[in-house]
């Protein structure tokens, strides 16, 4: 235990209550958060009852290709983060490091393909608004349909750019060799945080541009 | 340590006061006490901007006529009050300041489980208090403190963004300081304090952080969309965009009606303790009380539907909702009932924290049952929107949650400060505070069963003399406040000495010096008892009292 000592807090006993303290304040963060998107997936689901139709037809507007092919992206990431943690756990640091840039990297593919969505649906006039333009039969109510895609996932862009900075915070100390197998705690938290981010996609996902859709 | 010698010299021992002096060893602390001192600083700020703007419209509303401001000004005067009371002042009140101070003490820790992310909420509510300050120097907002959408959202002129942003991040204080409540709780008790032998006020503040944490981050996002309603013209809450108003309020009373949950909860929490000491008595029926604690906050997430019962809400919601806010009553009479049981045949001392106790048991008493008029369909068609609502919401949160704030606040004096306040002025204080809030309030009960409805500032001739009537009290009620305020400030002194105990209390707070030393403890103390043993405690005269 005297390696332990290094990164024991003075108000804690010992390294496990430290541990369980750690570990209870990211959950219960994570809940709060499952209460931030829960929000917006309320109104979400009320008016996909209202507007069902409407809800479906502007979805045919989002690109499915690159909707897809983000999701294995994102998946592929949380597997990259959950050996990041292995690795950790095992004392293993240059496997850490290495997952933890793989993980950075899908992350920020991740984002970019979204951007490149974004600004698809810029070109298109598709941003709610003054400018919002809308061929088909119910443009204030596919409004609303973007005005919830954009609102949600950009929440969920939000924190995919909030973990970047975390994971690269990690990447720095884990070069410098501060975990241990006897000491990872940041590293597993911050996955605990990712692999949320990454269910919350799997639920806008189908959502967004599976439901309903037409072609 | 020797306490006999170094107790009534404060000044002579090291603690948490006199471990470091200048701006920055308190800008940058980490220790729960300290930071509970700074937001105490920064509440009690906030609260006397707020009681400004009720002085001002509590004078315009001393004739029919609208002859002091115009009805913008009003508009922006009564929303103002409301949003720095509700989100700035007592939303922080008893969590932040005597919470953040007695957590750790009551449980035996050092500190709460995160101290840098205690002291980053309290940066966190400044910024956001200073943005909404920054929105009222401005031109301030004239939305009320609901923020109804779609004026909230399209029409209004005024700063609702800067204000909503304020808002928005204070709230990310509060969810710091309740997750970190929770975490602390849950795996830093001492050695032997297993969860039935917590202070009832560690329950109380157990059950808050636990609406906080659930019902915080729906009114954040509720009020993002709002924000990007306004900038972005989208129309989510907008009717003429297809959007649906009705499900801002949802969202809005979601979190809102739960948050007043967060006011009175913690208050109960302190009268918990003080009622016991006061009465030397343990409480009756431990459990009761503990499991009320967290009744309420399941109860008060089923219940936001009772604010919309005129909004257009199906009748058949507005049933449901109508019962389970009844079912509200229940855990608060049990409470109620249980304290009233602890103080009979107790040998009752009437110090100041008493006196406050027994206000709270009054004025929330009249509070709930004047609520339970509320949740009953009809009769809130009745009086909705009228004075009835407002003297209602007042006697729960100010006559409950402000009384046992001060209450808590003159109990704990001795133990934060390390002296004692004045006990005359004390009991003078609470007098007024009582007569003035009584006064203020009871005829706005009156005026709301007439009909005089809320947030307008010019009203028929013949509700003039409630309305004096209800000024006349306010401005006993601000005399009220100002009285502690000068005392305390002057106790911390010239006020006596206080001893590590001096109300002979069995909390574990008062077994560490007064004021205590950084790490609280000098040993982490090992629990072996119920908490309220105060039937097993001897008398000074040497007898079981």
């Amino acid at each position: 235990m005297s390696e332990a000592r290094g990164f024991l807090a003075s108000h804690f006993d010992d390294v496990a209550q430290q541990h369980e303290a750690s570990s209870l304040g990211m959950w219960a963060f994570l809940v709060t958060e499952i209460m931030l998107f829960g929000g917006m997936f309320l109104g979400y689901a009320v008016y996909r009852g209202n507007f069902s139709e409407a809800f479906s037809a502007a979805s045919d507007r989002l690109d499915i290709v690159l909707g897809t092919v983000n999701t294995a992206v994102l998946i592929a990431s949380s597997l990259t983060v959950a050996m990041a943690v292995h690795a950790a756990s095992r004392g293993r640091q240059r496997a850490l490091l290495f997952f933890l840039v793989l993980t950075l990297l899908l992350g920020m593919i991740f984002l970019g393909i979204k951007f490149t969505e974004y600004y698809h649906k810029y070109e298109e006039g598709l941003i709610p608004g003054a400018r919002f333009r809308y061929e088909g039969s119910d443009p204030g109510r596919a409004a609303i349909f973007f005005s919830f895609y954009f609102a949600m996932t950009g929440v969920h862009a939000l924190h995919m750019i909030i973990g970047l900075g975390v994971f690269l915070a990690l990447a720095w100390a884990a070069r410098k060799d501060r975990y241990s197998a006897a000491y990872y705690t940041p590293v597993e938290l911050a996955g605990l945080y990712w692999h949320f981010v990454d269910v919350i996609w799997i639920f806008l996902f189908p959502l967004f541009y599976l439901l309903g859709r037409h072609s | 340590m020797n306490t006999e010698q170094t107790e009534f010299f404060p000044e002579r021992r090291e603690h948490y006061l006199n471990v470091a002096y200048g701006v920055k060893s308190w800008l940058l602390t980490t220790d729960h006490k300290r930071i509970a001192l700074l937001y105490l600083g920064s509440i009690t700020l906030m609260f006397f901007i707020g009681g400004a703007a009720a002085v001002l419209f509590r004078l315009e509303l001393m004739t029919p006529q609208g002859d002091l401001v115009i009805s913008e000004t009003y508009n922006k005067l009564f929303s103002l009050h409301g949003v720095i009371m509700v989100f700035f002042f007592l939303i922080p009140s008893i969590p932040a300041t005597l919470g953040n101070f007695l957590v750790p003490m009551m449980i035996g820790a050092r500190d709460l489980a995160f101290p840098r992310l205690n002291l980053a909420s309290w940066y966190v509510f400044v910024i956001g208090a200073l943005l909404t300050l920054a929105a009222i120097l401005a031109g301030g907002i004239d939305t009320g403190w609901t923020f109804y959408t779609p004026y909230s959202s399209v029409y209004s002129n005024t700063y609702v963004v800067i204000t909503i942003v304020g808002i928005f991040i204070a709230g990310f204080s509060s969810i710091m300081t309740a997750l970190n409540f929770i975490v602390t709780i849950h795996t830093m008790r001492a050695p032997g304090l297993t969860w039935f032998r917590l202070p009832l006020f560690i329950w109380a503040h157990y059950a808050t952080s636990l609406i906080i944490m659930l019902g915080t981050p729906v009114v954040a996002i509720a009020l993002t969309l709002v924000i990007l309603e306004r900038v972005f013209q989208l129309g989510i809450f907008n009717p003429q965009l297809g959007g649906d108003p009705i499900l801002f309020q949802h969202l809005f009373w979601f979190y809102s009606h739960p948050a007043v949950y967060i006011m009175i909860l913690p208050s109960m929490g302190v009268i918990s303790e003080v009622i016991t000491c006061f009465s030397r008595k343990r409480i009756f029926s431990y459990s009761f009380v503990a499991f009320s604690s967290i009744a309420i906050a399941v109860l008060g997430f089923l219940v936001w539907g009772h604010h919309m019962f005129v909004s257009g809400q199906s009748v058949y919601a507005g049933m449901i909702f109508s019962f389970l806010s009844m079912l509200v009553a229940i855990p608060s009479a049990v409470k109620v009932f249980n304290w009233t049981a602890t103080l009979y045949r107790g040998s009752i001392a009437y110090d100041t924290p008493l006196l406050y106790g027994l206000g709270f048991i009054g004025l929330f008493t009249i509070g709930g049952l004047t609520g339970i008029f509320l949740a009953s369909l009809g009769l809130d068609v009745h009086v909705h929107d009228t004075y009835f609502v407002v003297a209602h919401f007042h006697y729960i949160m100010v006559g409950g949650a402000l009384m046992g704030y001060l209450g808590g606040l003159h109990y704990w004096w001795p133990k934060i400060t390390g002296r004692l306040y004045p006990e005359g002025w004390a009991k003078l204080a609470a007098l007024t505070i009582f007569l003035g809030f009584n006064l203020t309030f009871f005829p706005q009960f009156l005026l709301g069963y007439l009909g005089m409805p809320r947030r307008y500032h010019v009203y028929p001739d013949e509700f003039q003399v409630l309305n004096v009537m209800s000024s006349a009290g306010a401005s006993i009620l601000g005399i009220g406040y100002m009285i502690p305020m000068i005392y305390l400030i002057w106790s911390m002194r010239y006020g006596k000495p206080a001893s590590h105990n001096p109300w002979r209390s069995t909390g574990l707070e008062w077994q560490t010096p007064s004021p205590p030393p950084t790490h609280n403890f000098h040993q982490t103390p090992v629990v072996r008892d119920e908490v309220y043993a105060y039937h097993k405690q001897i008398s000074p005269e040497g007898k079981q009292v």
